[in-house]
């Protein structure tokens, strides 16, 4: 599976989850609500401008803090695609993974600017650049882990190892 | 070639040995949510459709993020999690009237014990690792799945050591010697790392301290912060057990990333600046910094000991006329031990406001919101932009008795300042 996106924003290193949804919409399951205040901790425009499958890239540590999954589930909820950064926190990967939010480490992500436009091709883990022709390579996932993947998240993967 | 403590307690789980990096799924002991993380949670675990939980009996669920209820979003969401724990038989389910900050209420109420497995939905579920458990912080689809399952999926992490050794110096507790090692190997220093606590001086401390450390694992990026029992921890546990527990403590040959060392006499009281808890600076280096607010509470700094120390400080003095002084017990048992010992009375006399248990401002929930350029000092763990209230707020980390003198100053200051 191949995905193609603009970089919508480029965030700097460490954006906690405080900054991805505040903890006063921690008050509520719904992903539309969750949608409306996606990064708004850090930019209170962000949910009304990004557009369906944009992507974002960030340096070091995204997503450190607390174990919200609402924040995740806000990227995911307003359109974001998938998410590059050069690492990610531990429990922010896990979430992603769980469901179902594409996200990569790339070490190069200092070459991607905004308003880039990327191709991710998902078996390979390479990212083309197609606004400078640029190709960075990213880490691979574990077996374990592309398996969750492959079946859409988590809950799938449970489902369908314990045939429920 | 030996093992680590998060090594072998992994292991036992699995019944076959296991090595750092290996990817895993593992029986679980303990699993645990909130008023914040149990909501999306159940509505996952709802979507399976399996008919009860893993083993009721080891599901834990507290109301203590926004409850007592702070608005009506956050009563049906407390509601919404009282009527599951009815459902699906769960006994240790904390409401109102005995609940507290579920790090605080766990270990004191003997629900985790060394040895264990603790998943918990809640990033600073790394707390418990001070009780020599592997315990570490999820997302609520994990939650979920271990609800459903029993089990989660791990990746069995590499250890850094750290090692303290040397002398304390007064006023020096766990949340110097944390915030201080966070301040040097940075917030991402320990990402998908356990980190282990050794050293002379670990013997030392009481739970209460050594329970701060390893909460604030999570602030370095760890994935767990484990201490291995010893008497101390047995003292504390045995009266609190209802289950048999294991003792596991790392081979002296163990493979470790990394082994960083402390001199703890030369190590000060510590302050976090904004915006990040590493960002800390030893008490003389502070330098004129004034504040609105003082909160001593949270599940890093909420204990019968942290309370102690603040009444230390604060007895016969006043708090500032300008500052607001807001404690908060982190649970109803060291909110009574607190109101026995006289230092509820020693708190309000002094000026103090004190809180039912709840995590309240810690998150920014309520009881202690900041307004746009208001700066707070706070015994808990996290000075994100915002954490308390407005973007424009500012929160700095301290240990208890810090955190009591600057009430009395109106600043920053030492607690020999105001001696
Ligand atoms: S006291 Fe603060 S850090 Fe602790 S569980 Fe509550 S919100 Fe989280």
């Amino acid at each position: 599976m191949k995905i193609a996106g603009q970089v919508f924003e480029k965030f700097r290193a460490d954006i906690n989850t405080d900054e991805i949804i505040p903890a006063v919409y921690l008050d509520t399951t719904s992903y539309e609500e969750l949608a409306k205040h996606a990064m708004e901790g850090i930019d209170r425009e962000f949910a009304n401008s990004v557009s369906q499958g944009d992507i974002i890239v960030a340096d070091k540590n995204f997503g450190c803090g607390s174990s919200r999954e609402h924040a995740p589930i806000a990227i995911k909820a307003c359109g974001v695609s998938c998410i590059i950064a050069k690492s990610f926190a531990r429990i922010f990967y896990r979430n992603c993974l769980n469901i179902g939010l594409p996200i990569f480490e790339c070490g190069e992500v200092d070459k991607i600017k905004k308003g880039d436009v990327l191709e991710i091709d998902f078996q390979t883990g390479l990212i083309k650049n197609l606004s400078t022709n640029e190709t960075y390579s990213t880490t691979p996932f574990p077996e374990f882990m592309q398996k969750l993947i492959e079946v859409g998240g988590l809950m799938e993967y449970v489902r369908q190892k314990n045939r429920l | 070639m030996g093992k680590t403590i998060t090594e072998k307690i992994l292991a036992t789980h699995l019944e076959r040995d296991v090595s750092s990096g290996e990817l895993i799924e593992v029986k679980v002991d303990v699993a645990l949510g909130n008023d914040i993380t149990a909501p999306l949670a159940i509505v996952e675990f709802e979507k399976l459709g399996v008919k009860s939980l893993f083993n009721p009996d080891r599901v834990v669920l507290v109301l203590d993020h926004f409850a007592p209820n702070k608005d009506i979003r956050s009563a049906e969401q407390c509601k919404f999690v009282r009527a599951f724990a009815k459902k699906y038989g769960v006994k240790n389910f904390f409401d109102v009237g005995q609940m507290g900050i579920e790090h605080a209420l766990l270990p004191e109420q003997g629900l985790v014990l060394p040895g264990d497995i603790i998943i918990g939905a809640d990033s600073h579920t790394c707390t418990y690792g001070a009780l020599g458990a592997f315990s570490t912080g999820v997302g609520s689809t994990d939650l979920a799945a271990v609800w459903a399952t029993g089990e989660i999926w791990l990746k069995v992490p590499q250890t850094i050591k750290f090692v303290y050794y040397g002398k304390l110096n007064p006023w020096v507790g766990g949340k110097d010697l944390i915030l201080h090692t966070i301040g040097d190997i940075g917030v991402d220093g320990a990402n998908y790392m356990a980190m282990e606590f050794t050293g002379e001086v670990i013997p030392k401390l009481t739970m209460a301290d050594r329970l701060t450390m390893s909460n604030m694992a999570i602030e370095a990026g760890g994935k767990a912060g484990i201490i291995a029992p010893d008497e101390i921890t047995l003292e504390y546990i045995k009266p609190r057990a209802k289950r048999e527990w294991k003792v596991y403590a790392s081979d002296s040959d163990a493979e470790y990333v990394e082994v960083r060392e402390y001199d703890c006499s030369q190590i000060e009281p510590q302050v976090a600046f904004p915006h990040l808890p590493s960002n800390v600076k030893p008490i003389s280096k502070v330098g004129q910094v004034e504040i609105d607010q003082a909160v001593i509470g949270s599940c890093t700094n909420g204990r019968i000991e942290d309370l102690r120390l603040a009444a230390r400080v604060l007895k016969g003095k006043k708090v500032h006329k300008d500052i607001r002084l807001i404690i908060i017990p982190g649970t109803q048992q060291i909110y009574l031990q607190a109101v026995k010992e006289g230092l509820v009375e020693i708190f309000i006399e002094a000026g103090g406001a004190v809180s039912t248990p709840t995590c309240g401002p810690c998150l920014g929930g309520y009881m202690g919101i900041l307004a746009q350029g208001e700066r707070c000092i706070a015994t808990t763990n996290r000075n994100f932009v915002g954490r308390m209230g407005h973007k424009e707020s500012k929160v700095y980390l301290a240990n208890p008795a810090i955190t009591a003198a600057s009430a009395i100053a109106g600043r920053i200051v030492p607690v020999e300042d105001i001696l």
